[in-house]
């Protein structure tokens, strides 16, 4: 689960991780009085959406007086704010995080992600703040420095020092910047996030280690034991689709293409997606109805699919386990009578019960094409955009 | 032979009277899976599907001998049952529960390791060696006993793979789901390895997808280490970066991770790379030709 930066230096806060005062407003008028209780000659005025890039994007602005910080307020308020990670229609701004202006001495980088390979938590510096820690590991992993955390030991301070040291950091920075990393991995850790990323982290003219930015996101599976952090969730920064069909227990992905398809397990649904490719044409979706597919579930899933305008065809793909066949071909059946669908509809039903199925579809007095393979499937896949 | 999975297995369930864990015990001993008791703590001395039910691992462990658990635990518990499954002297643990949270999973994966024990999972369909045994949901009358290792990430992809091979007549030593997390116990490295030392295995399927960079270094060890042909698919060369395909483990992350570097990677390694997932069937049958 993501989480907006405002939130993320709440948490960063209740673990002792330094970050700048701050305020979250959803109007602009209020600039004026956050300018005078910020205290700064400088304030900076940042969109709060989930998304990164937000700067190049006219989403952070700089303000120097009361004024400047409404009217720069009023500007970024509502906007569609366009990133690298929002596509180009942009995700509306809702909500500021007005903030008071730092000395910057130094700028940092500082994340705490899971190692995927050594499955277990590594802690990252690096002396090139502000820059996109996928493009420094690219172009100069040297400058990148490592700490994995032992699952039993936690993060110790010797790491935090060895770290620090390799920033180039003495005296006051120092001593503040070890602190800084072990609160970092503490708020880290004890939420189940996935990753902390303080991204830059700053060192200020005094000496004071900061996140001037801060980005975390959360285990999905672990929010059940942080019910705090679970209502933290942004409903309004979720794909609306997306949100009905987890509703519903589905799994649905909204793309761009033409063909939309229904599957049961995520690896056959991503796989079922790639031979659509294969075969010509682009997917719609990515769905995947889970192990239990039913009447109910395949019909939920015929509505997501047919909102989609794009959609010139519908391949569904079920490999029965503990699902039975027959009951998804009458689901199926009943979902394309009781919807009118008018795109073709392929079907590719196996597994348990699949000759029951196939006897099913076949009797159906409705416009269906049935096909007895993966193969056969992606060929009719193919038939049916070619006819139109 | 088959690897980690064979007749001489005896098997305890963790969670059999549970709904989940009664449906699919009862689909185990029809195949014929030596499940020779289960655990539900609280209700130790009761029988269950004719088998006796323990409070502990450890007193089933005393009581049968059993060395392989399959377990059918609620997420926030899984972790806690897997762990109780090593201390009490499991050889092999499957895990199919869905939905553990990692912090979790990395802490059993040093325990076990400490142990020795061998964890297939989480978020799995768990492991056949067709013929011989189940421990795990799969639908076993689509395997057929033979000589062809498979190793997936998914469930369902595992089932059409295994189906394509069957409907050509191939036969499989053992399949094994290994799960769809970030953190699991066997990688598709472990498993490559067990099946290039089983002299009944004679070519291995390795099914993977986006996300992590397991594939690759299963790539890696098959380019050093095996001569048994190689036949793999990667799904997800459609999907979308930054976005987690309905497996936790699933997703392109900071444009690492994707089907198409493991594909090459893959290639590199001198396996046989299916661009459809159709063929994985038919590809394989060339290979062993």
């Amino acid at each position: 689960m993501k989480i907006h930066e405002y939130q993320a230096k709440e948490i960063l806060r209740r673990f002792k991780v330094p970050v700048p005062k701050g305020f979250l407003v959803q109007g602009a008028a209020v600039a004026e009085e956050i300018y005078h209780r910020l205290g700064t000659a400088v304030v900076i005025v940042k969109a709060q959406i989930h998304a990164g890039g937000r700067g190049k994007g006219g989403g952070v602005r700089i303000a120097r007086s009361p004024k400047e910080a409404v009217q720069m307020a009023r500007e970024i308020l509502g906007m569609q704010l366009v990133t690298h990670q929002t596509g180009p229609e942009g995700k509306q701004v809702n909500r500021l995080l007005i903030e008071q202006g730092v000395e910057i001495a130094r700028e940092l980088y500082l994340g705490v992600v899971l190692d995927r390979s050594t499955g277990r938590d590594v802690i990252m510096a690096s002396t090139e703040g502000g820059m996109e820690i996928e493009k420094i590991a690219s172009e100069n992993p040297e400058l990148i420095f490592k700490e994995n955390i032992h699952p039993g030991l936690g993060m110790r301070p010797y790491q935090a020092r060895r770290l620090a040291f390799k920033l180039g950091l003495s005296g006051v920075q120092f001593k503040n910047a070890v602190s800084f990393i072990l609160a970092l991995y503490k708020a880290y850790s004890e939420t189940d996030a996935s990753l902390a990323e303080i991204n830059p982290l700053v060192v200020t003219t005094d000496g004071e280690v900061m996140a001037l930015d801060a980005k975390m996101n959360f285990d999905d599976n672990a929010l059940g034991r942080h019910p705090d952090i679970a209502q933290l969730r942004d409903a309004e920064e979720e794909e609306p689709t997306e949100a009905e069909a987890a509703q519903y227990g589905l799994n649905y992905i909204k793309l761009d293409g033409n063909v939309g398809c229904m599957v049961n397990g995520a690896g056959l649904a991503m796989a079922t997606m790639d031979i659509i490719k294969l075969a010509g044409g682009e997917p719609a979706n990515f769905l995947d109805v889970g192990g239990t597919a039913s009447a109910e579930t395949v019909g939920k899933g015929f509505n997501l699919i047919l909102r989609d305008p794009n959609v010139r065809a519908i391949l569904i793909n079920i490999f029965g386990g503990i699902v039975r066949c027959d009951r998804v071909a009458n689901g199926v059946i009943q979902a394309v009578k009781e919807r009118g669908v008018t795109v073709p509809v392929i079907v590719r039903l196996d597994g348990t019960n699949a000759s029951e199925a196939a006897e099913i579809l076949a009797a159906a007095d409705i416009d269906i094409t049935v096909a007895d393979n993966l193969e056969d499937a992606a060929g009719k896949v193919v038939a049916a955009l070619n006819r139109e | 032979m088959a690897i980690l999975l064979d007749d001489n297995s005896k098997v305890i369930v963790q969670g059999i009277t549970g709904a989940e864990g009664t449906f699919h015990t009862e689909r185990m001993l029809a195949y014929g899976t030596n499940v020779v008791g289960g655990i539900t703590p609280g209700k130790g001395g009761q029988e269950h599907l004719g088998r006796p039910v323990f409070n502990t691992v450890q007193d089933a462990v005393e009581a049968t001998d059993a060395d392989t658990s399959v377990i059918f635990v609620p997420p926030p518990f899984a972790a806690d049952a897997i762990l109780e499954a090593a201390a009490g002297g499991i050889r092999l643990v499957v895990c199919i529960s869905e939905g553990i949270p990692t912090s979790d999973m990395i802490m059993v994966n040093e325990y076990l390791r400490e142990r020795g024990t061998t964890l297939i999972g989480p978020n799995c369909p768990g492991i056949i060696s067709p013929g011989l045994s189940k421990a795990g949901i799969m639908p076993d009358f689509i395997h057929l006993q033979g000589g062809v290792g498979v190793i997936s990430r998914s469930g369902t992809l595992t089932y059409e793979a295994v189906w394509q091979l069957t409907s050509l007549g191939i036969g499989q030593s053992t399949c094994i789901g290994i799960g769809g997390d970030p953190i699991i116990g066997t990688t598709h490295r472990d498993a490559v390895e067990l099946f290039n030392n089983d002299p009944q295995t004679e070519a291995i399927i390795l099914i993977g997808e986006i996300g992590g960079a397991a594939e690759e270094e299963a790539a890696l060890w098959i380019a050093d280490h095996v001569d048994k042909p190689v036949v793999a698919f990667i799904a997800g060369v459609t999907a979308p970066r930054g976005k987690r395909m309905g497996h936790a483990g699933a997703i392109i992350a900071g444009g690492k991770g994707t089907a198409t570097e493991k594909m090459s990677a893959l290639r590199e390694a001198g396996v046989v790379v299916s661009d459809s997932p159709a063929t994985i069937g038919r590809l394989t049958q060339e290979v062993l030709q």
